[in-house]
């Protein structure tokens, strides 16, 4: 029984030292100046600011950004008078000054949300992989697919049309090939895509990585014979498909001068440049 | 084009097993050797019916039924695929169902518009609700030519709808409130 009192009363103690302590520390921790320090000369010391947290955005780069000229900016070659083109020039500044089209290529997964008088919420919104870019000028399209219950469905967008509200790249990629029109014969899980799918950051001064898969396809008869050498597939495994005498036999299409034919040569390169430097000055202004 | 090749084969092998046992019940002289061989050929005919046949069922996995290429929208003899759970247009039946009639003042058949339909032997009007061929911009585009079966009335014939539908279907509001009211998603 004394045992048990003694011990008690140790316990006791101990705790109030530890409180003690605490109340020590609490006072030397404590940030009031009142309390803290009266120096020898009685007046208070100067106030301090605590430094500020330093927010880093990693979404910024030092390194200079790439370059980019959508390529609907190009001007084909025609006979057309060249007023045309910059009337549409300067429109499709003046549409990219409201909305933001961002840079995306063939093969870049992408959300899209439109003006839909017929939706639910008056608005649309589709993701899907961007399997071809065409037209020029403020006409320009661009086609997203995906597969939705299993049903194939695929949107042509038009680029600069005003019932487009945003344009938001949720992956930017590209693909071995400028067309992915085969996407509608390869096996559906190359075409299939979330619509709850996050963004992937991606670096803005890098290049655009190149995503080189090779996609199956379904058992012929597709839609297109992608092995003629006029498409020049890149991506798609025609070695699980197609035997080596099938693919000598398309070859029987090859058109090898086409390439040679100067009449059909545009060079685009001094145009992009001078269309380039034309829309970067009139966007910042 | 499939189907008749698959046949041809069939009857190939076949045709290769009997002579076989044609061959075996002809030479007495020989008959263990011919039978061995017989046999042989028996297992192999079997192992490339075998092959054949997963073949079918593989390609039934992407394509279970053929459909018309995007040339013309929807016209007569157009064969299309049934997207909604009626038991008539789920049932198989060795025959897809064709376009007999296009309700249309040109024959051609786009999204809302009305067909008569040729399934399981028997007449029935559907609703166009997505084809192959791509109409104007901003609005979805199918891998397959798909229709809803509807009663005579506009009632549809399913209760679900499986896949999705193009949004500007709503414009027929009035007239298919009840189909649109069964569609599970809108593109």
């Amino acid at each position: 029984m004394a045992a048990c009192t003694r011990r008690a009363a140790e316990v006791l103690c101990s705790f109030r030292t530890f409180r003690q302590i605490q109340h020590q520390n609490e006072r030397f921790i404590s940030t009031s100046l009142t309390h803290h320090a009266v120096t020898g000369d009685g007046q208070p010391p100067k106030f301090t600011p605590p430094p500020k947290p330093v927010i880093v955005d990693k979404t910024k780069y030092d390194a200079p950004q790439r370059r980019f000229l959508s390529p609907e900016f190009i001007v084909p070659r025609s006979r057309t008078s060249g007023l045309k083109f910059i009337a549409e020039r300067r429109d499709m500044i003046k549409r990219r000054k409201t909305l933001n089209i961002p840079e995306f290529y063939v093969g870049s997964i992408l959300a899209v949300t439109m003006k839909d008088p017929y939706a639910s919420g008056n608005v649309n919104r589709f993701v899907g992989i961007c399997t071809q870019r065409s037209g020029s000028g403020l006409g320009a399209t661009f086609i997203l697919r995906n597969i939705i219950d299993g049903q194939g469905v695929e949107i042509c967008y038009e680029l600069y049309n005003p019932r487009v509200q945003a344009i938001e790249v949720l992956k930017l990629e590209k693909r071995l090939d400028d067309n992915l029109m085969y996407l509608r014969d390869a096996l559906p899980e190359y075409s299939t895509f979330d619509f709850n799918m996050k963004p992937v950051p991606h670096n803005p001064s890098a290049d655009v990585p190149i995503n080189t898969v090779k996609v199956r396809m379904k058992p012929k008869p597709w839609s297109k014979r992608w092995e003629r050498p006029k498409f020049n597939v890149q991506g798609i495994r025609f070695d699980l498909c197609l035997t080596p005498e099938q693919m000598q036999h398309a070859q029987k299409w090859a058109q090898p001068w086409q390439e040679f034919d100067m009449l059909k040569h545009h060079d685009t390169e001094h145009l992009k440049e001078a269309i380039l430097k034309e829309v970067e000055a009139k966007l910042r202004k | 084009m499939r189907d008749w090749s698959i046949t041809s084969l069939l009857i190939a092998r076949c045709q290769s097993n009997n002579t076989a046992c044609l061959v075996q019940q002809q030479d007495f002289d020989h008959r263990d050797e011919r039978t061995h061989e017989a046999l042989k050929r028996g297992a192999m005919a079997l192992k490339c019916i075998g092959t054949v046949l997963f073949e079918l069922a593989s390609g039934a996995q992407y394509r279970a039924f053929s459909v018309s290429a995007a040339a013309a929208a929807i016209q007569k003899m157009t064969r299309v695929r049934v997207v909604d759970n009626s038991a008539l247009g789920n049932t198989p039946y060795h025959r897809p169902p064709r376009v007999i009639h296009v309700y249309t003042k040109n024959g051609v058949g786009k999204v809302g518009d009305r067909v008569l339909l040729a399934i399981k032997g028997q007449k029935k009007k559907a609703l166009i609700v997505g084809h192959k061929m791509p109409g104007p911009t901003m609005t979805p585009r199918f891998d397959s030519n798909n229709v809803v079966l509807i009663e005579d009335n506009g009632n549809p014939t399913g209760t679900r709808i499986k896949v999705p539908v193009p949004t500007h279907l709503r414009k027929m509001e009035g007239d298919y409130s009840k189909l649109l009211a069964i569609a599970q998603k809108f593109v």
